[in-house]
């Protein structure tokens, strides 16, 4: 063998060797999000779904993907939906995400929980993570994450995640081996189910704030949205979840309504409507009126539903048999994951909304 | 010659400074001894080595060191 | 930009990529370019600064040049015509010239350097411990560095050992040279210049033991030094609370980091620079194998050391005023006290600058000063040691000569607190209160724990200075990438492999590790 091959062959192998197990490593230190932590995981699940053509898509943080649940939709209007949520997700990666979710799906009506407009930059480098880890490599990704990065962050550990994980060698479990190339998905199209209640007892007073004007970057992917939307002949609709907590100051409420009415674009605060919803926050919430529980997401798509059916002309695709199969398995997947839960937490099945109704 | 081997003796009595010609390269002379060394040829033969001729050249043997000594005497 | 930063590894490897694809000769200009990246990097302003000190040593240096070739043609025209006294005459003259080119070069560095680092500190002895409130100086990074490395070759200029740079630019690159701006080796023009302005072509040697050089720089840096840093803030930031065995700890634990720290910086300095085929000189010699003081400052950073000798204290020992006093004792108080005293005298001032060097402060006056006495100490005491030993037939063994290393190794981390510690004051009381505060339960309780390091991290701390200790043991026979290199490919592989993935997964670098800053590099 001459040496000029036998050289090529070293390198060849080395640069094998050293890839190969540079990937598995990776695949072993990133966190799994299937136990646990499960929000980290919902921004790949997206990709996952064989069907990407939601007529109906939300983009926000947990007041979107705790509070709506797309399976109602379906159930009651035919409404094919996803949540592209995640925890803490800020305006901007609200932005990317659904420039992401147009490469695939041409949504009539997309659904923007403002909450966030309260965020003028990234404010935790671990929520960036969750939403931006899980996107598929694009442009879309590269200026979210541009747009994302705090000052301690660097690009290049999202291109290898080895490098932000590099530690965690010593907190591994055996899910990470498990889950290493297969995790099971964890949302509803989006959505995360709780079954367990804890009622709204006080309602903590919002701090005085120095400035309650929303910030110009926040603003700015506002704009952007509205007009992305507007491009691509979609209705871009404004929420206000009916989460008593963090404070949603009339100073707030003011500023969105100014800019909806400016705009002319529809403006739900949910937090007003709580009557006609019939959101009882003594059943409805898991975590003290922070969040919905199963009851109150169902109840809220029920009810908004029916102004997304009404209003906004989207279409009951109940009877396309490709989606009534991929539904009907979701169901019964989201059933399975309520007996699950009902029994993790203790909860009399029969007391839940949905099956109330059922049986009344 | 002989009054400089006696100077050397002195700060070294364990070395043949004769044959040695390796004082800076070896190790023999650290710092300190360069310095007492020179105060010491000052003393005796009226001439200061300065900083510049302070080269392992100049000082890895007694024969060197007695060729710059000269030397110095005659720029003198 | 760090070098521990992955903006620093990019800077490299884009670097390595142009200089040996571009023709040979644009590899010294690329450096310059690249080198004055680096520096505007961290602040543009630097640049002012490197630039004044490039062209005025450049300058004084040409001078002093033409001085030697004007007083050589001069000499040899006239070499018939002129007695011997004439000559001399003429000589002394022109050495007094020379003198003066030097003088003024110097004068115009060391005073920046005096002006930004130490007019604070100078006008707050006369002020009561405060500065002046209306300025704040930009102190350059690495720039006692960069100043002592070209006032060191105006003085080789002026002593003709070597000719001066003609061309400014070349010149700019020994001053500015990238992977020793920050923290040395304080180089010599004869030493690197030589690798430095000439050309190379791509060696697969240079590139695999430049980048095995670096990696082990890494390692130091990013297991040792990094994993450690919060510990020492966490105890020298409270020394009301932390005080007894946890000065004790920080002294050690200090100490560790320090060697880590500079030594890796080092390691990556020299390795990068082998990446370019360019030889920076070492500037340790396993500093913690001396058995006494001496011998460390022989093995511990040696260029600054190597400095301070040939061009403090030869020229201030053998100076007229010093040889003068040394004359004047020797009348009065008899030899062996008038042959000594040019030595203590010029260690003396030698010590104090080194003090100063290190930070405008008093801590580093009181740690230089201290370093002096117990030299000076040890000097007397050598014939009572010599006459001991000859009694007693142990101090060969080995056993004893570990004990000498670890007493040298306390000497020294003791004498390292001034370091830590904001003033002199509570160095002495840090150091006093080891000796009385009583609660060395502390460091088996799990008191330990709370300093910011996990039980995991002492772990990998351990393991980490055990791998330094073998390494440093293997590197008594011979150069260890000497070794290595010797070995079969798939074994140079596993071993560059292995550290690869040890820095890469046990490094502590990146979110939740404060990347600290080189603890070595505004002096």
């Amino acid at each position: 063998m001459s040496t000029k091959k036998k050289i090529g062959i070293r390198v060849v192998v080395s640069v094998l060797i050293v890839v190969v197990v540079l990937y598995l490593l990776q695949k072993l230190l990133m966190p799994k999000y299937v136990t646990g932590i499960v929000e980290g995981a919902f921004v790949a699940e997206f990709y996952e779904e064989e069907n990407k053509d939601f007529d109906v898509v939300f983009v926000g943080d947990c007041e979107v993907y705790e509070n709506f649940s797309p399976i109602t939709l379906w159930e009651e209007y035919g409404i094919n939906s996803y949540i592209r949520g995640s925890a803490e997700q800020y305006i901007w990666q609200s932005y990317y995400l659904l420039e992401d979710t147009l490469r695939y799906s041409n949504p009539k009506v997309v659904v923007f929980n403002i909450q966030s407009l309260q965020f003028n930059e990234s404010q935790s480098e671990a929520y960036n993570r969750m939403s931006l880890e899980g996107m598929e490599w694009s442009m879309t990704k590269v200026n979210a994450i541009k747009a994302s990065m705090t000052e301690e962050e660097n690009f290049l550990d999202y291109v290898f995640p080895i490098l932000r994980y590099h530690s965690r060698w010593s907190e591994l479990s055996f899910d990470d081996i498990k889950y290493m190339f297969n995790s099971p998905t964890v949302s509803y199209n989006g959505y995360f189910m709780r079954v367990d209640t804890r009622p709204v007892e006080t309602v903590p007073e919002g701090m005085q704030l120095a400035d309650y004007s929303f910030g110009d970057n926040a603003w700015k992917y506002l704009d952007m949205m509205r007009e992305l939307c507007a491009e691509k002949g979609i209705q871009l609709v404004l929420v206000k979840a009916p989460s008593v907590y963090p404070t949603w100051y009339d100073e707030y409420e003011e500023q969105v309504e100014e800019y909806a009415a400016e705009y002319d674009l529809p403006y739900y605060n949910f937090l007003e409507l709580t009557e006609e919803v019939g959101i009882d926050y003594s059943t409805d919430t898991y975590d003290a009126g922070l969040h919905m529980n199963i009851n109150g997401a169902e109840k809220m798509a029920s009810y908004f539903g029916k102004i997304l059916a009404e209003e906004y002309g989207v279409e009951d695709r109940r009877g396309d048999e490709e989606l009534d199969a991929i539904w009907k398995e979701q169901i019964a997947e989201y059933e399975a994951e309520i007996d699950r839960q009902c029994e993790l937490y203790d909860v009399d099945k029969s007391t839940l909304y949905r099956y109330r109704e059922s049986d009344n | 010659m002989d009054e400089l081997l006696e100077i050397l003796n002195e700060l070294h009595p364990d070395v043949d400074f004769t044959t040695e010609t390796g004082l800076i390269d070896n190790m023999i002379l650290d710092s300190f001894d360069i310095v007492t060394l020179i105060s010491e040829i000052s003393e005796n033969f009226d001439v200061t080595i300065s900083a510049e001729y302070i080269i392992p050249e100049n000082f890895n043997s007694a024969q060197a060191l007695y060729a710059l000594i000269e030397k110095l005497e005659d720029e003198d | 930009m760090l070098l521990t930063s992955y903006g620093f590894i990019g800077f490299v490897l884009i670097l390595a990529i142009l200089y040996y694809v571009f023709p040979k000769k644009l590899q010294w200009m690329l450096l310059l370019l690249f080198s004055y990246l680096f520096y505007l990097s961290w602040n543009p302003l630097y640049l002012i600064f490197i630039a004044v000190t490039t062209v005025t040593i450049w300058g004084c240096g040409l001078l002093i040049d033409r001085n030697y070739e004007t007083q050589s043609s001069y000499l040899k025209a006239n070499k018939e015509n002129l007695s011997k006294d004439e000559k001399k005459l003429y000589k002394s003259g022109m050495k007094k010239a020379r003198g003066r080119w030097l003088l003024l070069g110097i004068l115009i560095n060391i005073g920046i350097l005096a002006v930004v680092k130490y007019t604070q500190f100078v006008v707050g002895i006369f002020n009561g411990g405060k500065g002046l409130s209306f300025v704040t100086f930009i102190v350059p990074l690495g720039i006692s560095f960069y100043t002592f490395q070209a006032v060191g070759y105006l003085i080789d200029v002026k002593r003709g050992t070597i000719k001066a740079e003609k061309n400014l630019f070349k010149f700019a690159l020994f001053v500015s040279f990238f992977p020793q701006l920050i923290q040395g080796p304080i180089s010599r023009f004869a030493d690197l210049s030589e690798t430095l302005l000439a050309e190379h072509a791509f060696d697969w040697k240079n590139i695999s033991y430049g980048v095995e050089r670096v990696m082990w720089g890494f390692f130091k840096k990013l297991i040792v030094a990094d994993r450690v840093a919060p510990a020492v803030t966490t105890l020298v930031g409270d020394i009301q609370t932390y005080t007894g065995a946890y000065a004790f700890a920080a002294m050690i634990l200090y100490t560790m980091q320090l060697y880590a720290d500079f030594t890796g910086g080092i390691d990556i300095t020299i390795g990068v620079a082998q990446i370019f085929g360019i030889r920076v000189t070492e500037n340790f010699n396993r500093p913690y194998f001396s058995t006494s003081l001496k011998e460390y400052w022989r093995r511990w950073h040696i260029t600054m050391c190597q400095w301070f000798r040939e061009f403090v204290f030869y020229p201030v020992s053998t100076s007229k005023a010093i040889q003068g006093i040394a004359k004047f004792s020797r009348k009065h108080f008899g030899d062996n006290i008038g042959k000594k005293l040019p030595v203590y005298l010029s260690s003396f001032v030698v010590w104090f600058a080194t003090g100063i060097w290190h930070n405008a402060g008093w801590n580093f006056i009181v740690w230089g000063l201290l370093n002096w006495f117990i030299l000076m100490v040890s000097e007397e005491l050598e014939p009572l040691y010599e006459k001991f030993h000859g009694k007693f037939k142990f101090s060969n063994t080995f056993g004893y000569k570990i004990f000498m290393g670890l007493r040298t190794f306390l000497l020294i981390s003791a004498l390292n607190l001034f370091d830590e510690f904001a003033s002199v004051g509570d160095t002495l009381k840090e150091f006093a209160s080891m000796f009385t505060a009583g609660n060395y339960h502390v460091l088996v309780d799990g008191s330990m724990l709370n300093l910011g390091l996990s039980a995991l991290d002492y772990g990998i701390l351990l393991g980490g200075v055990i791998i330094m200790l073998i390494v440093s043991i293997v590197q008594v026979r011979g150069s260890v990438r000497d070794q290595i290199a010797a070995k079969p490919y798939p074994v140079r592989f596993m071993i560059w492999f292995a550290l690869f993935l040890v820095i890469l997964l046990v490094g502590a670098y990146g979110i939740g590790y404060d990347s600290a800053q080189f603890i070595y590099n505004q002096f």
